[in-house]
């Protein structure tokens, strides 16, 4: 099954390493991986999108929580979620299909946003479902180039917000001084709503 | 001050009394800054993969983090082993390494490597620093990381201009790491559930691994014991949690356990763990393990729950938190399990551990029976990787926490001299015992070098059988005896004079009736000492589970 993770993860160098270089190294597949400033400048979001069973994706989640650098992560797939890719398409086109072709752009609301004598490209933003859509019914067409961001989401429930700085305190030494503390709590998602984001028609 | 003495005095700040390592020229400032502490001892390593066993070793005997420091590039690079080993154990331990000029990295500078990218997977966190004002809360995070928790090494990568940059010092009385967190106490209800499975059960058993001796948690475990009668089976890493000659204790599990553990763990309907991870040599077939078992887990680190096996009542805490919580609710009136501690009764009188002992051979069982006896079972004892190894587990007996200091997860030959040496550091009272391969030793035998300059008094035992035995083992077992690059004998070295030669007492035995003097000889003697131990060459390790067998499918002894 699909899973798409949301992690809110520290804005520093080697970040992006730390958690690309676990997921390959624990053997995990990822199929898509995106990462964005968030509004608070020290943080970014990633928004990663894994096809496995339960139980990896179970695995992923847990040894990505346990990366210091990571400040929240969460399987937001039951979550109900806005979910959107954006994707560049070069199509192939000759004055015979150019309207063809633009039907369809209009019907997914796309965008044309560069036109050549031999092709034309498209920029079009939505859910995976509505993307993958369209470039099937450009196939016969000609694709010549796709560039895909992968996937970013957005819950619609109350905001995945780091945490306050101030989570842990060490006031103490001494060996074994385990001292609990507070911040990265996992929110559960919210079991039995459909991702939405499929509104595109 | 300078960037390097505010490190050395974080480090001090930190309560730090002893660092391993060998200098170079990213780390000289530090190195300077070094020489005028009067707190911190410096030891003189002579390859810095024994400064970062030793480092471990310090960590595994105390409980604080060992510190090593070293250089960058080649000198970060001969310290991944150690930090992998110490990963793999969750031992804590913090690794400091010189680095090239923040100006000069990428650009391939002399003795620059990517060492935090290197070390990643072997850390359980790793810093460069890139700023000199960072040094010191970083130094206290690392600290505080490695120590806390799952413990495990920790990682600073100091770039030489940062070393030598001034700074104000600001001790942080406190330091937040937003994306930290450690569990401490367990959920109630699933401690209650829990309860319930324990009160329900018939054939239980409890399974304690490295995270209960990391934890603290033996007065709890055996409490939990002693409340319920359960059998107790540890892994090579809980060894020491549970006296081994308490009438409950099943000793060791796993591929080389004993009969009765791998059995009582088959037939169990209920299996509590306890600060372990199913590690396939504790499992065997996983596929086919503990088949009628509900299974309770308990750990602090929630990445170790239902990873390989699935568990019915798992619970996230520190393992002495939640066993202290769990003794107040367990039941008295639980089924009665008498039946059950009456099959294992059987089990152990019919399969006890046992060796052919003949004539004037050396039985590494049997020397190793004799160290345990001479030491009262309380020497702090470290090995390196192979058959000694798993004897060692057999026949130490083993009976006080942090007592076994070696390889589990990783299997890491050379493990053994230089965590001795850093054990006895962490525990200078104390008798430091190292059961070491001829094989294995021969990996950081350098380091007697160190022992001997230091007068560190470790006593180090090399069970010589000529072989890279435990290879040997399989080989003769399954590749038809074809001993492709397992014969040790013809070049091994003259071990007496290569002791001596480091200013280290050398004795040799060869006789089973020299076995007790010899131990006893080196112990008596002030100051480091070698053994070369002679014995049988083509000995095996009995009880074996192939692997890929279930536990039940045991090779065992005539
Ligand atoms: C660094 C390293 N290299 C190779 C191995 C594989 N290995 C496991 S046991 C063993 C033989 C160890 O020989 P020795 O130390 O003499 O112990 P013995 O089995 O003879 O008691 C080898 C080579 C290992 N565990 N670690
Ligand atoms: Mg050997």
């Amino acid at each position: 099954m699909k899973h798409i993770i949301s992690a809110l993860v520290e804005n520093h160098s080697g970040v992006l390493a730390r958690v690309s270089g676990l997921i390959s190294g624990r053997g995990f597949n990822i199929d898509s991986l995106a990462v964005g400033e968030t509004q608070d400048p020290d943080v970014s979001r990633m928004t990663i999108v894994t096809t496995g069973d339960d139980r990896v994706v179970e695995q992923i989640i847990k040894q990505l929580g346990k990366l210091i650098d990571v400040i929240k992560v969460v399987d937001i797939s039951e979550d109900e979620i806005i979910d959107r890719e954006l994707v560049l398409a070069k199509i192939s086109a000759n004055p015979a299909t150019r309207n063809d072709i633009m039907q369809i752009v209009n019907t997914f609301r796309a965008k044309v946003v560069d036109v050549n004598p031999k092709s034309l490209t498209i920029e079009v933003t939505g859910s995976e479902s509505k993307v993958d859509a369209m470039l099937e019914l450009l196939l016969p067409f000609g694709i010549l180039e796709v560039v895909r961001t992968g996937l970013v989401a957005i819950s619609r429930r109350a905001e995945l917000a780091a945490p306050e700085k101030i989570t842990a305190k060490t006031t103490r030494f001494s060996a074994g001084d385990e001292k609990p503390k507070a911040g990265k709590e996992k929110k559960k998602a919210a079991a039995g709503k459909k991702a939405i984001g499929d509104d595109w028609y | 001050m300078t960037g390097a003495q505010a490190m050395i005095k974080a480090l001090e700040m930190e309560g730090v009394d002893t660092i391993f390592g060998l200098p170079g020229g990213a780390i000289l400032p530090t190195f300077d800054a070094l020489y005028d502490s009067k707190q911190i001892k410096f030891i003189l390593v002579r390859h810095e993969q024994g400064a970062s066993h030793m480092a471990d070793g310090y960590g595994r005997a105390t409980g604080k983090p060992g510190v090593c420091l070293v250089t960058s590039g080649p000198a970060a690079t001969n310290t991944v082993t150690g930090l992998a080993t110490a990963f793999m154990d969750s031992a804590p331990m913090v690794c400091i390494t010189g680095q090239v000029a923040t100006t000069a990295i990428g650009s391939d500078a002399f003795q620059e490597a990517d060492v935090c990218g290197i070390t990643r997977p072997v850390t359980k966190h790793n810093y460069l620093i890139r700023d000199v004002r960072d040094i010191v809360r970083t130094v206290r995070e690392a600290f505080y990381i490695a120590r806390t928790g799952r413990p495990g090494p920790v990682l600073i990568d100091f770039p030489v201009n940062i070393s030598r940059q001034t700074v104000e010092f600001e001790w942080p009385e406190e330091v937040h790491i937003r994306g930290y967190e450690i569990p401490s106490k367990g959920d109630k209800a699933q401690i209650q559930k829990a309860a319930e499975l324990i009160k329900d059960s018939k054939r239980p058993v409890l399974y304690v691994g490295g995270g209960a001796v990391g934890s603290g948690a033996n007065k709890e475990i055996f409490d939990f014991v002693e409340k319920t009668g359960i059998p107790i089976t540890t892994t090579v890493l809980g060894l020491g949690i549970f006296p081994e000659d308490h009438p409950d204790s099943l000793r060791m599990l796993g591929m080389h356990g004993t009969v009765y553990a791998n059995y009582s763990v088959q037939r169990s309907d209920l299996l509590i763990a306890v600060g372990a991870r199913f590690d396939d040599r504790v499992t065997g077939n996983i596929e086919k393990f503990c088949p009628h078992a509900k299974i309770i887990h308990i750990d602090i680190d929630p990445a170790s729950i239902s990873k390989t096996v699935k568990v019915d009542v798992s619970i996230v805490g520190d393992v002495r938190h939640v066993m202290k919580d769990l003794n107040k609710i367990v039941s008295d009136k639980r089924q009665d399990i008498t039946a059950w501690t009456d099959q294992i009764a059987e089990w152990k009188k019919k399969h006890p551990l046992k060796y052919k002992d003949s004539g004037d051979v050396i039985r590494q069982e049997y020397a190793i029976a004799k160290i345990g006896e001479v030491t009262k079972h309380k020497a702090v004892v470290t090995t390196g990787v192979g058959q000694h190894q798993m004897w060692a587990a057999q026949w130490y007996k083993f009976k006080a926490p942090r007592s076994m200091l070696t390889s589990g997860g990783l299997g890491t030959m050379g493990y053994g001299l230089p965590a001795a040496i850093g054990a006895q550091l962490g525990r200078p009272k104390e008798t430091v015992v190292c059961i070491d391969g001829d094989g294995s030793v021969q990996m950081t035998i350098c380091e007697l070098t160190t022992a001997a300059y230091y007068k560190i008094p470790v006593k180090l035992f090399i069970m010589d059988n000529e072989y890279h035995g435990m290879v040997r083992q399989w080989q003769q077992l399954f590749y038809n005896n074809r001993l492709s690059g397992s014969v040790l004998g013809p070049s091994n070295p003259d071990f007496l004079k290569l002791a001596e030669s480091h200013g280290v007492k050398a004795l040799r035995c060869d006789k089973k009736d020299d076995v007790v003097p010899t131990i006893q000889k080196a112990l008596e003697h002030d100051g480091p000492v070698l053994v070369h131990m002679v014995v049988a060459k083509e000995d095996n390790v009995y009880p074996m589970v192939p692997s890929g067998h279930a536990l039940d499918q045991v090779m065992d002894m005539a």
